[in-house]
């Protein structure tokens, strides 16, 4: 019944090219080795960093937020095609939630703290999301900018959020069932690990949303959303389930930043942080959703190293990433994907050899 | 489903934009009949490229009704228009660069066939869309790309795709605009065959330039100068008109 023989790979063998969302084996390799040295940082931190390991576990575990974050605007940015530069709208959202909804006196349970912010953070995001997908191009841009501030600036002045100085958090949540405490989130490996866990998953349910039919559309809307509108395609439902989607894994990262911390402050929502979290995306290479995480890496690396190095690192910072984006403009990601050649000589890559990535991409996941 | 010519397929009256003080389509009343192909022809700027991007609802009239069969669909959104079987192609090549031809074709054809939900409930019906996706990229002598990147093919072949794609939404009525503008004279050729089969299962208005491809396949040819109708008629008629020829022609 099914004319399937047409798609027979004996008859039309795939590409030996790079398809869209389909990368080389090192790719997996890499992240995988980066995945494993982070997990093993207990095992190795105190040998490395000797006194310093429980500084560098929490500068790790902001990092693993960061990427988390950077992820969420991938989606936005380099899958859909909307540069967002309001993104901390949501991280300080997340970050507020929490805050202002914790028991002063007892820890507040996950079960219910997690979908409270999920929650807050899709109502929000449909609500302005509606209202910024009017726009494009550099308006979309803008109004964004704009959405982001007026949190930042509605925290500012309200009493209750504490104004300038934030609010303090207590209390980690509890992730217990009964009175059986499942995972303790006070315990700073834990949690670095609880970070990464909602790292992986939320990495895994991305590459999901990409390579599913729902993601083909959104490619299809990246590339060309003329089209998709004249084939009959109502972009906007597309376009704002992504943006909800984003809005909320921004919103878990801010609040795991906030849970980390101890406190959320309006700095979380400020708009540098939205630009920060866009160059990581950029440095890491758009619409790859591996890229960002090395992008998070990458740019706490510098920004650490930088810091430590002269005052005026915010030059250095902004010198750096203009020359990495000049040499390399698909980002790290470009590096590992296609990568640059140094001599003439090309080596085409076998066709089994890409369909051999392809499946370890799916096993991987 | 006759082809009566008291029940046209696709029918304006009095269809009118206008930008500012610029009239492009003034007063415009066709009728596009079933299994027709019905070109429209006219100098630079007679506003047959107005004329399609009303018909398919990416630009709203001023004036004037367009009816689907007996439903009227002025005012309606470009999406949904698509989605009552109005399918498009543009002047400028448009497709998705990144995605292979059956990708390209997949998104045409799922949306018609119950949408991205439908496809991930059902193995089944996610194998329907790849089938007709596959079946059109054949009817239009792509069979040999199913899996090339949009991007890397040649210009003729995404002028194909394009053409691909609007078969793959199953529309009951194709607007093609210039289809095979920049082609060569061999893949022109290969277009205007594809055109002439087509026509026996679905309803054609052609916009194009290449004279004698129009006067090949055209049922019925529509001239527009200066936004407004000229004269309508059969290929014969519009062939030994005059006031054509003036128009061409100079007068």
């Amino acid at each position: 019944m099914f004319k399937s023989t047409l798609l027979n790979p004996k008859v039309h063998p795939m590409p030996s090219g790079p398809l869209l969302h389909r990368y080389p084996l090192k790719v997996w390799i890499v992240m995988g080795l980066l995945i494993l040295v982070l997990l093993s940082y207990p095992l190795w931190g105190e040998f490395v960093f000797d006194r310093r390991a429980d500084f560098f576990l929490e500068k790790l575990t902001t990092i693993v937020i960061f990427a988390l974050f950077a992820l969420s605007l991938d989606l936005l940015v380099g899958i859909v095609g909307l540069v967002s530069l309001g993104h901390a709208l949501f991280f300080g959202l997340g970050a507020y939630t929490f805050a202002m909804t914790s028991p002063a006196f007892s820890p507040a349970s996950i079960w219910w703290m997690l979908p409270l912010v999920l929650g807050v953070s899709g109502c929000l995001a449909l609500i302005v999301g509606f209202l910024v997908m009017r726009t494009k191009g550099i308006f979309f841009i803008m109004t964004t900018l704009a959405f982001g501030q007026m949190l930042y600036f509605a925290v500012r002045q309200s009493r209750e959020a504490g104004g300038t100085d934030g609010l303090f958090i207590m209390f980690r949540p509890e992730v217990a069932i009964g009175d059986w405490m499942l995972i303790n989130l006070d315990n700073p490996v834990t949690f670095f690990y609880a970070a990464i866990c909602l790292l992986i998953l939320t990495f895994a349910f991305l590459r999901w949303l990409t390579l599913s039919y729902f993601g083909q559309v959104l490619d299809g809307i990246h590339d060309n959303e003329d089209r998709m509108r004249a084939l009959g395609y109502h972009t906007l439902h597309y376009k704002l389930t992504a943006y909800v989607l984003s809005g909320m894994i921004a919103a878990v990262a801010g609040m795991l930043s906030a849970m980390q911390y101890g406190f959320a402050n309006p700095s979380q929502a400020e708009w540098h942080l939205s630009g920060e979290v866009l160059m990581m995306v950029i440095l890491g290479g758009m619409g790859t959703l591996f890229g960002p995480i090395l992008g998070a890496f990458a740019y706490e690396l510098l920004h650490f190293s930088f810091e430590h190095l002269t005052t005026h690192w915010k030059l250095l910072m902004g010198v750096t990433i203009i020359v990495a984006v000049l040499v390399l403009p698909r980002g790290l990601a470009g590096l590992l994907i296609d990568p640059p050649r140094l001599s003439r000589s090309r080596v085409k890559p076998a066709s089994t050899e890409s369909r051999n990535t392809a499946d370890t991409s799916r096993e991987t996941l | 489903m006759t082809a009566s010519p008291e029940n046209p397929m696709l029918s304006t009256r009095n269809l009118t934009r206008r930008f500012g003080g610029l009239i492009a389509v003034n007063d415009v009343s066709i009728d596009v009949h079933e299994h027709q192909i019905h070109a429209i022809l006219g100098p630079n700027g007679a506003g047959k490229s107005t004329l399609i991007n009303l018909l398919s609802g990416e630009l709203p009239p001023s004036t004037g009704s367009i009816h689907l069969r007996q439903m009227a669909i002025h005012g309606k959104r470009a999406h949904q228009i698509a989605r009552l079987g109005v399918g498009r192609s543009h002047q400028k090549t448009n497709i998705f660069p990144r995605l292979t031809c059956l990708q390209n074709c997949e998104l045409a054809a799922r949306i018609n066939q119950g949408g991205v939900f439908s496809s991930w409930l059902s193995p089944t019906r996610a194998r329907a869309v790849t089938d007709t996706a596959v079946e059109t990229l054949e009817i239009c002598g792509l069979k040999d790309r199913i899996h090339t990147l949009a991007n890397d093919m040649s210009y003729g072949e995404q002028r194909q795709l394009q053409i691909a794609m609007v078969l793959a939404t199953k529309p009951r009525i194709m607007l093609l605009d210039e289809p095979m503008a920049g082609m060569g004279r061999e893949e022109s050729h290969k277009v205007t065959k594809l055109l002439a089969t087509l026509s026996s299962q679905y309803t054609l208005v052609l916009i194009e330039h290449d004279m004698d491809s129009v006067f090949a396949l055209a049922d019925v040819i529509t001239v527009m100068v200066d936004g407004a109708v000229l004269e309508t008629g059969p290929t014969s008629q519009i062939r030994s008109s005059e006031q054509v020829r003036d128009v061409y022609l100079g007068r």
